[in-house]
């Protein structure tokens, strides 16, 4: 189990409010069995009509790690295959204004960290990456703040996820299953387990 | 934080434990499958060993990805067959309980488990699917979540999560003639936003959601999503009993009679603290329809699409986004706009008493030349309690298609598909750029009397003008 206390590289700035899961991975490309491949089929349909512009795309934005989006983003479909795409591509964290929570959950999961920020911060970062594509962002979850150059500014998560970050716990799998005796009490106290349906 | 609601004692009720990053874990009564979200979570139980702690409370079915013309196997589309046969696989292999196409209770995993009584009052309800909020009708705790967490539900039952604020959402008085439960949460959701439910479960409650079936219900706590709400709820009620009573996985004998009195016990107090409530006039609701590409770009069909400066600054970039896509006009009128293809179905609108109100508005009228226009039952009971009330017949006299049970062209993951640029008038649940399967095609989402009342007039219409032309 990995801890995740901060994400460096480059950004990649991704404008926009409410972009769903559909967008993100539409809905063709989950006839599959395995996350493998999806990492090519990123933002899909959005890529064939920008012709080359979308930020996934252009060249200066290649090889970035942290993408910078605004409102809402992943709203929609439960599908994991949305961040499991982004992250196959390449992307190791993630900054916005705020992120749908189905979503959210499903990065966590992934060890992918996704921090919120206020409007003038989230546009800030992304006109000075349209700017200069080379920036090195830092996404730093113990003092909780973004760096960028000589910018910073604070950042929040949720005590919770961020905790699980820090303690290399955000995949809850092991730590869930360890608890059986607990879970098997609390199943016996709940009247509908034992309810004959015959 | 709220305090005495349905929600915070079903959540103390299934608490395991509080986890040291401060998440609560948080036991699930019922976890439904299906065949899109579940491989890769049953391989990565598989990749670490683990087995499924209680096979017993997964309920698995094929909904997504299920053709609605040919069903015969093996699949035409063979990914969609690799899909299938690795649900199968999984479910007998885990000795999970499955509902195959054919077995006569196949269907949209949102429409099979409340029809056959798995859903319950005070459950809490997990399944890889973000319209698992239509269980919250009963009562119940239910909400999407990732492939991940099912996996975290396969193996331990459970799942690790952070408490929800409640916000309730009270709309009171009588619908008018022509307005249902999805013109509700579109006028809900139109005026919250959708993401004005984040961080939020939603209780519905007021005289207007009181009056409501339970698949009225179903219909608005399906769309809490949309929303942003990942869960919302109905307090559990005489008409929640009289329609769970007697169904196959209902609590039969004494336990009915303790069940009732358990479900009673869990109802909000009178003097629940909520973290916010909002309050609706059902007389302030018209027939909604949207008009962009999120679901919260919602107008009555007697209004204009709105122009730039009715609206704030937040809500403009999306709203340009959705007049080049839509290629409508600000002021436009949405009536008489033209559609090539209507649908009747989803997790939103496929039930009995859906199909049931379509049919009294086809009867007597045809679908326009121009039109395509299908009827998607929700399950294979759906289908047939229809056939045998003859509302078949009434759809196919009519000119729409009758098909085989799925999620269809909601999502499109199937054959079913809008071609270029179509307009779609649809009674499913999103709107989003590309989501009917074509990258251009265009979905404006109505109550399924708005789509009949479109498919026979060929454009965007008033139902209530069906109403007295009938």
């Amino acid at each position: 189990m990995s801890q995740v206390t901060a994400v460096a590289g480059r950004g990649m700035p991704l404008v926009g409010n409410d972009i769903d899961t559909d967008r993100i991975i539409p809905a063709r490309f989950l006839r599959c069995v395995t996350f493998d491949g999806l990492g090519e089929q990123v933002f899909v349909d959005d890529r064939a009509q920008a012709q080359g512009e979308h930020p996934f795309d252009l060249s200066q934005f290649q090889g970035a790690k942290i993408l910078v989006v605004n409102r809402n983003f992943g709203c929609g479909s439960s599908r994991e295959h949305a961040p499991q795409a982004i992250a196959r591509w390449g992307i190791e964290g993630l900054i916005g204004e705020s992120f749908a929570e189905i979503f959210f959950g499903n990065c966590v999961a992934m060890g992918i960290p996704c921090l919120t920020a206020e409007s003038d911060v989230v546009n800030s970062l992304q006109k000075m990456l349209l700017e200069n594509p080379q920036l090195e962002l830092q996404l730093d979850l113990e003092k909780m703040q973004v760096s960028c150059g000589d910018f910073t500014a604070s950042v929040s998560m949720d005590k919770g996820p961020r905790q699980m970050f820090l303690n290399g716990a955000w995949d809850a799998c092991g730590q869930l299953v360890a608890h059986v005796d607990g879970i098997k009490a609390t199943a016996a106290k709940l009247p509908y387990i034992s309810w004959s349906n015959a | 934080m709220s305090k005495g609601t349905l929600f915070d004692k079903v959540w103390d009720l299934h608490t395991v434990d509080l986890l040291a990053s401060g998440q609560t874990q948080l036991f699930i009564g019922l976890h439904l499958i299906h065949e899109v979200t579940s491989p890769q979570a049953f391989a990565m139980l598989k990749e670490r060993g683990l087995r499924v702690m209680f096979p017993e409370r997964t309920v698995a079915t094929v909904d997504h990805i299920v053709p609605t013309e040919d069903q015969a196997r093996p699949f035409a589309d063979s990914l969609a067959e690799e899909m299938m046969a690795t649900l199968e696989k999984n479910v007998e292999e885990y000795g999970i309980r499955f509902y195959n196409v054919g077995s006569g209770s196949q269907g949209i995993v949102h429409v099979i488990a409340p029809e056959q009584g798995l859903t319950q009052p005070g459950m809490t309800i997990a399944c890889g699917d973000s319209h698992t909020s239509t269980h919250g009708a009963f009562g119940a705790i239910a909400f999407g979540i990732g492939t991940s967490q099912v996996r975290d539900v396969l193996a331990s039952q459970t799942l690790a999560l952070s408490k929800l604020k409640v916000r309730k959402i009270e709309v009171n008085g009588r619908l008018r003639p022509g307005v249902y439960a999805k013109d509700v949460i579109l006028h809900v959701i139109r005026k919250l936003g959708v993401k004005g439910g984040g961080g939020y479960a939603y209780e519905y409650a007021g005289s207007t959601i009181e009056q409501m079936s339970m698949e009225e219900r179903m219909t608005l706590c399906n769309m809490s999503i949309e929303g942003g709400a990942r869960c919302g709820y109905v307090n559990p009620d005489q008409v929640t009993y009289t329609y769970l009573k007697g169904k196959d996985f209902a609590p039969k004998g004494a336990d009915w009679e303790q069940a009732i009195a358990w479900w009673n016990s869990l109802r909000s107090d009178k003097e629940a603290e909520y973290d916010d409530v909002v309050v609706f006039d059902a007389d302030d609701i018209p027939p909604t329809i949207t008009w962009g590409i999120t679901p919260g770009q919602g107008i009555g069909v007697d209004e204009t699409i709105p122009t730039l400066d009715s609206l704030t600054a937040d809500e403009r970039p999306i709203a340009e986004e959705a007049y080049r896509y839509m290629d409508f006009e600000p002021g436009q009128p949405i009536k008489g706009a033209k559609v090539d293809v209507c649908f009747i179905g989803s997790c939103t609108n496929g039930r009995i008493s859906d199909l049931r109100e379509a049919a009294k508005f086809a009867q007597g009228h045809h679908v326009a030349e121009s039109v395509k226009a299908f009827v998607v039952p929700g399950s294979e009971r759906v289908k047939q309690q229809a056939e045998k009330e003859g509302l078949d017949k009434i759809f196919q006299a009519a000119g729409f298609e009758w098909r085989q049970p799925g999620c269809s062209m909601c999502l499109a993951m199937n054959p079913d598909k809008l071609q270029g640029r179509q307009l779609s008038a649809s009674s499913s649940n999103r709107n989003f750029k590309g989501r009917q399967g074509s990258a251009s095609g265009r979905t404006l989402l109505m109550s399924p009397a708005m789509v009949v009342s479109a498919a026979v007039t060929g454009q965007v219409s008033d139902v209530r003008d069906l109403i007295h032309s009938n």
